[in-house]
């Protein structure tokens, strides 16, 4: 039953839907999206599982991500091997994990790494003001900026190391209101 | 491959070939710090450890190894002993595990193992990790591939299961599968869905809040047209077609009954079409349209007798409650949500800064104004602190002056809403008075009489809240209470202007030469008095409508276009038009109300209105595409969707009023509609239930009973003041939990400092090579800036090595 499509096989497709966010339409769907990316790198035939891995700017490209000012460090998060290099198995981790229907505790997981630009499990207060300077394009002052990653390290810091661990930052994810809406891409 | 390397990187890996050559041993826990002289870029750190990975990597070792930051004084601010808690644990971090490809629950506990943390540690890793096997597989922080590893081991544990737990399981999965595809068909069924992801990428998820409103409102409307015809259309159009036949109220005689037919007579003029169409007179008067036209008492069908006035009366009754329900169950989550965080100001930045940008955005322009937006947003912030600060050192004597200039302004705000309901009042006499005289003298001030209300209504409801926004600057308070305090004027202007209207119209209605009114009400102006009231309320609406249309075909698109072609300095002040949610969701709910309101009166009422929001949904959002750019004072997603339905829920307990006093007060009109033969409308109730067994009578009449009310008052009381305690209780609990969390995160760091202390004391004693006494770390840990002779030290020795340089 259903479309007969030579792309994955069942198995893949079964553990696609049961290891991410997605049905089997949408994982199909994906697929396109990843193969246009790169139409003579990327297979069309995935059965036999090729190693496949798409660079960091062709990725960054992708309209749902292009305006993101997170987007290098999203990329990043997702790949293995740090440097944004993303196969399909990571590609539709990523998009399952920023869609709908993830619980608030796994994307304050990988919330936590995005944002964590030098990767030292703490979000220090050059990785705030890296955070704030994305956001802003830096066109805070430098004052300003200052006084914000205080206030915010004031609000979120709970053991008192003027960082944020992951706890801490779970703690108070967990009261955002708006995470949950904003920290989502429709693909 | 080390030349590519630099100096530092190059040091490492000679010292770490030359440890892995000594020691012999598989296991290698490295720790490097980092002087904060290198630069911290994480490429450059990746660097290093991929090419000691690739260094190691033919030596068949696991390396596992941190990287950490000392800070300038050396001294060190994290510690390896951190990562190896349960607690970090849980996080499951990415990482490069070696080319022998452990798995990573095995490698972890090796890791542990090592630390001699022994088996109390790996027990609770084992304890967490059946935790997170109880999670489905798709929710765990894990590469794709490792996720694949884990449904293939849940299945084979699956097999070890006995049959009857083998076919549960499947049958859980058949059915949620099931589940996700039933719930994948209804999303795709969903209204707008590709005109709401537009404008969400456009403008993010602030305006679009306003667009589900908007989609909630149609939905209702839907459901309350389709509760209205089934229960109360449906039996009267359907007779002829069914054997039955219906009673009509008779014309008993009595003058009260008196009902002059409305219809046109004789020669009609086109354009008095139009002013029936508009006004809801005329040949729209004697129609379903209206409650005039119900004037059925009971439909005889095969084996049934359907009452329909009880049929007229319980379906309002439902309607109300069903609107009711369904907005308290969709302002469920919010209001959790806004108990939760009841300190307003509690996490601002924080929620700016991580859960501030729309992730949704995909269009360029979009995200500039996302971005100056919250640039105002994270400006406003630091202002409110500042005048928070202002505020808390003004003098006695400054908050005199502040408070006398309040009072004045509100009585002036108290003045100016005074005026206007009185002009409403005035005006709505005026209109019925011209109407009754019945003198046509021109069409277009014909129609201006009919709908004087509704335009009085409008130019007040435009007119005040640019005066309370200008008000509201001189009475100082903070931003964001200014604007919610503007709002809530605004909210309460235009809901009481409706119920002014109504108020007026009952005075006239009941207002008799000679007093008091021999039916009950004026039956020679107000033969049929419902008829009427409904009649203003679809006067109302289709004012609205008009109105909406209007201002934006004619004030929007003139101004995107003025402001496009023409640089003259008052366009730039005028500038481009702004989305202001707080005015549109008003004007939406002001037509919700009267939909509310008018429905007892005017039965197709909510049809036209369904119709009515399904089109400005695509007037706002042309408008909103062409010409509009979001307001530089944004509204958060989450409150807003509980200001919306707030401000519903206002509307629909103000609209109950009218026709609870309307049912229950006023006397029915004798000459038409369903409830002839009773003298108020509410009596077609105990009719009923008089009709009905004995036994069911004595339990109705029980519940009805002033014992049963005071009884049950008093328990929801109760209720009430229980759940109010708990709330507190919790409260109480989270604080206190929040205490407690911030002194174990001391305790930690308090106790691992002094287990690094004992451990280096311990390292130091066996040493043999210089360390540097002088550092005042407390851990053996040295800076790695210039001294690269200066060896690594082991952070945790293998319990059977003795290796160190």
């Amino acid at each position: 039953m259903g479309n007969k499509q030579t792309i994955f096989t069942d198995e893949q497709l079964d553990a696609y839907q049961d290891c991410t966010f997605f049905t089997r339409k949408e994982i199909l769907r994906l697929h396109g999206r990843y193969h246009e990316l790169a139409p003579h790198l990327v297979p069309m035939d995935y059965t036999n599982d090729p190693d496949c891995k798409l660079p960091l700017a062709l990725i960054v490209n992708m309209p749902e991500l292009k305006e993101n000012p997170f987007r290098n460090r999203i990329v990043e998060a997702f790949s293995e091997d740090g440097a944004g290099n993303l196969s399909f198995n990571e590609f539709v981790d990523m998009f399952s994990v920023l869609s709908e229907m993830a619980p608030r505790e796994l994307k304050a997981i990988y919330a936590f790494k995005i944002y964590d630009f030098n990767v030292d499990n703490y979000l220090c207060k050059e990785d705030l003001e890296k955070t704030l300077n994305k956001l802003t394009k830096e066109e805070l002052t430098p004052e300003e900026v200052e006084l914000v990653c205080e206030k915010t390290i004031e609000e979120a810091d709970l053991d008192g190391d003027n960082k944020l661990s992951f706890t801490d930052f779970e703690n108070m994810i967990s009261r955002a209101p708006d995470f949950l809406s904003t920290f989502h891409i429709r693909i | 491959m080390f030349s590519s390397l630099s100096r530092n990187s190059v040091n490492i890996c000679r010292c770490s070939e030359s440890f892995i050559e000594s020691s012999g041993e598989r296991l290698l826990h490295l720790t490097l710090s980092l002087n904060c002289n290198l630069t911290v870029n994480g490429t450059h750190e990746y660097c290093i450890i991929r090419n000691i990975i690739h260094c190691v990597r033919s030596n068949h070792i696991h390396l596992y190894f941190q990287v950490f930051y000392t800070d300038c004084s050396g001294k060190v601010t994290s510690n390896p002993l951190l990562d190896q808690l349960p607690s970090y644990q849980s996080l499951l971090y990415r990482r490069k595990s070696s080319a022998a490809g452990t798995k990573r629950r095995n490698s972890s506990r090796m890791r542990l193992g090592s630390s001699g943390s022994g088996k109390w540690a790996s027990s609770t890793i084992s304890r967490q990790e059946e935790k997170m096997a109880q999670r489905p597989i798709r929710e765990l922080a894990k590469t794709m591939a490792e996720k694949r590893r884990d449904k293939t081991q849940r299945l084979e544990e699956a097999c070890d299961l006995s049959s009857w737990r083998q076919w549960r399981q499947s049958t859980h999965m058949y059915l949620r599968k099931l589940k996700v595809e039933s719930q994948e068909l209804l999303l795709s069924l969903q209204l707008w869905r590709g005109d709401i992801h537009l404008i969400e990428g456009m403008f993010g998820t602030g305006i679009l809040s306003y667009f589900f409103f908007l989609r909630f409102l149609v939905m209702l409307n839907l459901i309350i047209f389709l509760l209205m015809f089934g229960f109360v259309m449906l039996p009267i159009i359907i007779v002829p077609y069914v054997s039955g036949n219906t009673t009509y109220n008779l014309n008993n005689g009595s003058p009260c009954s008196v009902y002059p037919s409305s219809a046109r007579r004789g020669l009609v003029i086109f354009h008095e079409y139009i002013t029936d169409l508009l006004s809801g007179g005329g040949f729209l008067e004697q129609t379903y349209l209206f409650y005039g036209y119900y004037k059925v008492d009971k439909i005889q069908f095969a084996h049934i007798t359907y009452n329909l006035p009880l049929a007229y009366l319980l379906t309002t009754l439902a309607y109300l409650l069903l609107s009711l329900i369904w907005i308290v169950k969709r302002s469920a989550t919010g209001f959790k949500r806004n108990l939760v965080q009841d300190e307003d100001r509690f996490q601002s930045f924080c929620n700016k800064i991580f859960a501030g940008w729309d992730f949704c955005i995909t269009n360029e322009n979009a995200a500039r104004l996302k971005r100056n937006s919250l640039l105002y947003e994270l400006r406003t912030d630091l202002e409110e602190e500042r005048i928070k600060q202002k505020i808390a050192d003004r003098t006695r004597k400054e908050r005199c002056r502040i408070y006398l200039i309040r009072l004045i302004l509100n009585l002036f705000v108290v003045g100016v809403l005074a005026g206007c309901f009185y002009s409403i009042y005035k005006a709505t006499i005026f209109s019925q008075d011209a109407q009754m005289n019945n003198v046509k003298e021109n069409f277009v001030l014909d129609l201006i009489i009919e709908y004087l209300p509704s335009i009085v209504i409008t130019l007040a409801n435009f007119i005040t809240p640019l005066l309370f926004s200008i008000i509201i600057n001189y009475e100082d308070y903070s931003p964001a209470f200014e604007i919610r305090f503007t709002l809530m004027r605004c909210v309460f202007m235009r809901l009481t202007s409706i119920v002014i209207l109504l108020f007026s119209l009952w005075s006239q209605i009941t207002k008799c030469e000679v007093d008091p009114c021999v039916c009950g009400y004026n039956h020679l102006l107000y033969s049929c008095w419902e008829t009427r009231i409904g009649q203003e309320m679809y006067k109302l609406t289709i004012f609205d409508s008009i109105i909406i249309a209007a201002v934006t075909i004619f004030v929007e698109f003139p101004r995107k276009l003025l402001v496009k072609y023409c640089e003259c300095g008052l366009t730039k002040w005028w500038g481009q038009q702004e989305f202001a949610i707080p005015q549109n969701v008003l004007e939406i709910v002001y037509g919700q109300t009267i939909c509310w309101i008018g429905t007892f009166y005017c039965p197709l009422l909510p049809a036209i209105c369904t119709i009515k929001y399904f089109v400005i949904f695509y007037i706002k959002k042309v408008s909103l595409i062409n010409n509009c750019r979001p307001a530089t004072r944004p509204f958060r997603a989450s409150s807003s969707n509980f200001f919306f339905l707030g401000v519903l829920l206002i509307g629909l307990a103000l609209a109950c009023l009218p026709v609870a006093v309307s049912v229950a007060q006023m006397n029915s009109s004798q000459a038409c509609g369903p409830f002839v033969n009773y003298t108020k409308s509410w009596e077609v109730l105990p009719t009923t239930v008089s009709q009905l067994p004995s036994g069911v009578q004595t339990l109705l009449i029980a519940l009805s009973s002033e014992a049963f009310a005071v009884s049950f008052f008093v328990f929801t009381c109760l209720a009430m003041f229980y759940v109010i305690a708990l709330a507190g209780a919790h409260k109480k609990v989270i604080n206190q939990l929040r205490e407690q969390l911030v002194m174990e995160g001391r305790d930690k760091h308090f106790l691992i400092q002094k287990l690094c202390q004992a451990q280096s004391l311990s390292a130091n004693k066996s040493s043999v090579s210089k360390s540097h006494s002088s550092r005042m770390s407390p851990s053996y840990h040295t800076s790695f800036s210039s001294n690269f002779n200066e060896g690594l030290f082991l952070a945790h020795p293998h319990p059977s090595s003795s290796t160190h340089v």
